[in-house]
């Protein structure tokens, strides 16, 4: 983290700290101007992120609909799961005929990561009470990306609070749209929506690919839950994916930990990691 | 109903995440071992859930219509192409192919 307790001096909300005077008058602040001109640039930022976003919600509102479930359940997915790979994932194991607890499970396990974003939010967004339950509801990879790496703890409470209800508004209107849509299909099968699920699967996975050793795990987990399908019952194969998942991370290894990518699109959102070379892999040849 | 349960535990469970990354003292959650099954469970899950629902009906093992979907879905991920555009490619192709071969 660049924004360590001792570097916060530069987020006084208020503009220019009083003693800003000591730096000698060879440099006249213009505190409002820089932040009205970062201002802009985080908001655009934010609302190109958001309308990305939006776009992705009418994919899953209509996968959501060809996969078992109805617009209500849909909709209630978006606005209090909201967070988009765990939807995925639910609505996938509930689509090939899983129990729904599995489905939960499986959403719960690929929202974990939310809660590491929210040890980093935490610093810059110092919350509680009330309003920490309602800022925890955003914490998602979109406003996470768009917030950790800002020059200012300012700039960067901009970035979530703009990211994560931009996006909360568009991603809900987004699946209303593509659940509504999906709705009037009568059978989302010929239209090949079946496939479709997958497809954004992969979308969402090839930006978390990055090197050998992810490829080779991710194989793994495939093999096993393909292999389990025929054994286990239906939503199994993928929770068992998940162990794979934590026996390969409990395994310990020198100098090379993942920092966890939030980017769920890699090229339009912000990368966190280079905000945060304590979690960088160290690169050494090991 | 059921499917009213699995979406209540579901949301409840990611949400508590959610708040947990806010409320808990750094150092519970601040190891490398955490950090590392936080990073792999998304890899492992997403791809078990595209091996999964492209090559299994649930119960056992199929390839149809969906594999040549997914295969055009990995080309568009590979040109880096929108969201949408992978998507709507693999829901297309499955689509022709099971024009073609009706069985698939």
């Amino acid at each position: 983290m660049t924004t360590g307790p001792e570097s916060t001096g530069d987020a006084t909300p208020d503009g220019p700290t009083p003693d800003s005077t000591i730096q000698g008058n060879s440099t006249p602040d213009p505190p409002d101007l820089d932040w009205r001109l970062t201002r802009t640039q985080v908001l655009r930022d934010s609302m190109g992120v958001a309308i990305a976003t939006g776009a992705y919600a009418i994919s899953f509102g209509a996968i959501a609909l060809a996969g078992g479930l109805n617009v209500w359940q849909t909709l209630a997915l978006s606005l209090l799961m909201f967070t988009g790979a765990s939807q995925f994932g639910l609505i996938a194991v509930i689509a090939g005929g899983g129990a729904p607890l599995a489905g939960a499970a499986t959403a719960i396990m690929l929202g974990a990561r939310n809660a590491l974003y929210g040890l980093r939010l935490a610093e810059i967004l110092r919350v509680s009470g009330l309003r920490r339950l309602g800022a925890a509801q955003l914490v998602i990879d979109e406003s996470t990306a768009m917030s950790i790496g800002r020059d200012t703890d300012r700039a960067a409470r901009l970035g979530f609070y703009a990211t994560g209800l931009g996006v909360f508004t568009l991603w809900n209107i987004g699946t209303l749209v593509g659940a509504v849509g999906a709705s009037w299909l009568s059978d989302p099968r010929a239209l090949g929506l079946d496939a479709a699920a997958p497809a954004a699967f992969l979308a969402l996975l090839a930006p978390r690919l990055r090197g050998r050793e992810l490829w080779a795990v991710a194989l793994v987990a495939a093999m096993v839950a393909v292999l389990a399908v025929p054994l286990v019952p239906v939503g199994v194969p993928v929770l068992l994916a998940g162990l794979v998942g934590v026996i390969a991370g409990l395994i310990p290894r020198k100098g090379t930990t993942q920092a966890p990518d939030p980017a769920e699109s890699a090229e339009s959102i912000r990368s966190i990691d280079s905000s945060e070379p304590d979690d960088q892999p160290t690169r050494e040849p090991s | 109903m059921t499917i009213w349960i699995g979406i209540a535990v579901g949301c409840l469970g990611c949400y508590l995440l959610k708040l947990a990354g806010l409320s808990v003292p750094k150092s519970v959650l601040e190891r490398p071992a955490v950090h590392r099954i936080a990073a792999l469970l998304p890899v492992v899950l997403l791809a078990a859930l595209i091996a999964v629902q492209t090559f299994s009906d649930g119960r056992s093992l199929v390839i149809d219509a969906r594999a040549a979907g997914l295969a055009v879905a990995a080309v568009a991920v590979w040109r880096r192409w929108p969201f949408l555009v992978v998507v709507a490619l693999a829901a297309v192709t499955t689509a022709l192919v099971r024009q073609v071969i009706p069985a698939s």
